[in-house]
């Protein structure tokens, strides 16, 4: 293992995050902030408890698990898009380093990065409302393993895209409405039954759950069902990104 | 150093730049590869340094082979690419330890030092990629390549779009690290620099490789010019006394050809004495150079 190079790209990686500190981490505070004035304060005022905690409570799990996939996803995709698209892919490729390497290093940054802004979210969300966690680990453990599937998906997306507008096109179409509609500002059973089944084939909705099943014990999934849908989500991603080292595809033609 | 056994490219569009190449490169020499655009050189030069899968044929660095013990063998290899692939963000310094840092190997600020000061980066070397003129970047492309301390080296048209001062100093490198050992192979298409610089020289044409000769033997054959000679009345053949070796006259008879090697014994003083004798009146000529491209049809017309 080339451990130094893995360990070169996730700190190159950190640095960039630096350098654009203020949009990967100013700007998710200041829409975090916005969710909390307009849902939290302006709609939750009309909105009684959700199985027993207020909506501002409510709506903490969700928006920290929206800022962690949409977070690692561009992260990681833009951190090997980049790269790729300035030529400068070539001093990973002409060095002694292997796939995995590569892989690692880009996705554990982009996991890492989330991760701060997710915490940076959740001290925000302390300003407006007390957040005592039932099961901190587990949040913890979902966390982890959502930014890390995300930035999974985002890598192999960064690979694949060959211009800035497929770069986009996941977020845009795919991730943002899929979590909008993942139960972030509602829970399932305030749905009509038809919506309540088409709802459960959307897997955000079992990570934004297995979250809030973390923070406060309430969920509209069982959180083993959480927790399946991610590590099914992980191997999936795990056999597209061993097809692609297999491969070399778009990387080595 | 460098053994490549019937290497074979073709892109995924059908494109084949490369066809059966054979080639050695010997330890600590300078190989030129030349050839005209889109003969192949940089596909061959990417198909070495991993960063273009060959369809077929083998490549091994050091005994090494580049697909099977690619860590070992890009470990000796450092590459100065055609295009300036950088990263405008980072700075001079960083982008140093980066590239050493890929290759697995521990920060070394001395030597980043040693090579900066070598390509007049040192004064730079806080400085933003972006802030730099095109003559430095190309400098720091060098100086990346540099930092894993590579046993043999690899320039893609270093000198391409580069000012006289920088070509100099990049010529300058290049013998020096000649003379601590380090093989290096750069491709070009300027004759001279390949004629100031290599040991031996290989020219590469539609991804076959043409010939590979010490440059000594293949600059007497390409060293060939040609003396034209613009006639003030058209001839219609040479008149008897001016009929010495490599004298011609053009098809029309408005013109003598003359093609002879440079030096004391070039002969263009007997033909311009004999061409007098015979009061033949020019009123203009020329001497031009066999071109890179002449020889390429030169070459593969004796085979």
């Amino acid at each position: 293992m080339n451990w130094i190079g893995l360990w070169t790209i996730y700190k190159k990686e950190m640095q960039r995050t630096r350098r654009v500190l203020f949009q990967s981490v100013v700007s998710p505070v200041i829409t975090t902030a916005l969710y909390f004035v307009v849902f939290g304060s302006a709609i939750g005022s009309a909105v009684d408890t959700i199985g027993g905690i207020s909506y501002a409570q409510f709506i903490v799990p969700g928006l920290i698990m929206m800022a962690l996939l949409a977070n690692s996803f561009s992260a990681a995709s833009s951190g090997i898009y980049f790269p790729k698209f300035i030529g400068s892919i070539y001093e990973l490729l002409s060095a002694p380093i292997s796939y995995i390497e590569i892989t690692a290093g880009y996705v554990l940054a982009a996991t890492t990065r989330a991760l701060l802004i997710g915490a940076i979210i959740f001290g925000v969300a302390l300003f407006f409302t007390p957040l005592p966690i039932v099961h901190p680990w587990w949040a913890l453990v979902f966390a982890v393993l959502v930014s890390f599937v995300f930035a999974l998906f985002g890598f192999v997306v960064g690979l694949w895209a060959s211009n800035f507008e497929q770069l986009g096109l996941l977020p845009t179409f795919v991730i943002a409405p899929l979590s909008f509609l993942g139960g972030v500002f509602y829970s399932i059973d305030m749905l009509p039954p038809f919506w309540q089944t088409v709802t459960l084939f959307n897997p955000l909705v079992y990570m934004i759950n297995g979250l809030r099943w973390a923070f406060f014990g309430i969920t509209d999934v069982h959180p083993v069902w959480s927790m399946s849908v991610i590590l099914l989500f992980m191997a999936v991603l795990f056999v597209i990104v061993g097809w692609i080292f297999k491969t070399g595809y778009k990387l080595r033609k | 150093m460098i053994e490549i056994t019937n290497i074979t490219k073709t892109y995924a569009s059908g494109f084949t730049a490369l066809r059966d190449v054979n080639l050695t490169i010997k330890k600590g020499e300078i190989f030129a590869l030349l050839g005209p655009n889109g003969a192949g050189k940089t596909t061959l030069i990417s198909a070495i340094c991993g960063l273009v899968e060959p369809s077929g044929g083998t490549i091994t660095v050091g005994g090494f082979d580049t697909k099977k013990e690619y860590r070992q063998a890009r470990s000796l290899i450092g590459l100065v690419p055609q295009e300036l692939f950088l990263e405008i963000f980072e700075t001079v310094w960083s982008t140093m330890t980066y590239a050493r840092g890929f290759y697995g190997k521990k920060d070394d600020p001395e030597l980043y030092e040693q090579i900066l000061r070598d390509l007049s980066l040192w004064d730079k070397k806080d400085e933003k990629i972006q802030a730099l003129s095109g003559g430095m970047k190309r400098r720091v492309l060098i100086a990346r390549a540099l930092t894993n301390e590579p046993a043999v080296l690899f320039l893609d048209e270093p000198t391409a779009g580069v000012d006289v001062e920088l070509r100099r100093e990049m010529l300058d490198v290049v013998k020096d690290l000649q003379k601590r050992g380090t093989t290096v192979i750069l491709t070009t298409h300027y004759i001279e620099e390949a004629e100031e610089l290599a040991d031996r020289i290989g020219i590469i044409s539609a991804g076959e490789i043409k010939l590979v000769e010490d440059k000594d033997a293949l600059m007497k054959r390409m060293g060939h010019k040609t003396l034209s000679l613009n006639l003030v009345q058209n001839l219609e053949k040479l008149p008897v006394g001016v009929q010495q070796e490599g004298v011609a006259l053009s098809p029309d008879g408005s013109q003598i050809h003359y093609s002879y090697k440079t030096g004391a014994n070039s002969g263009i003083t007997t033909l311009l004495s004999s061409l007098k004798e015979a009061g033949v009146a020019f009123e203009d000529l020329d001497t031009e150079q066999s071109s890179l491209e002449e020889i390429f049809v030169t070459l593969i017309n004796q085979k």
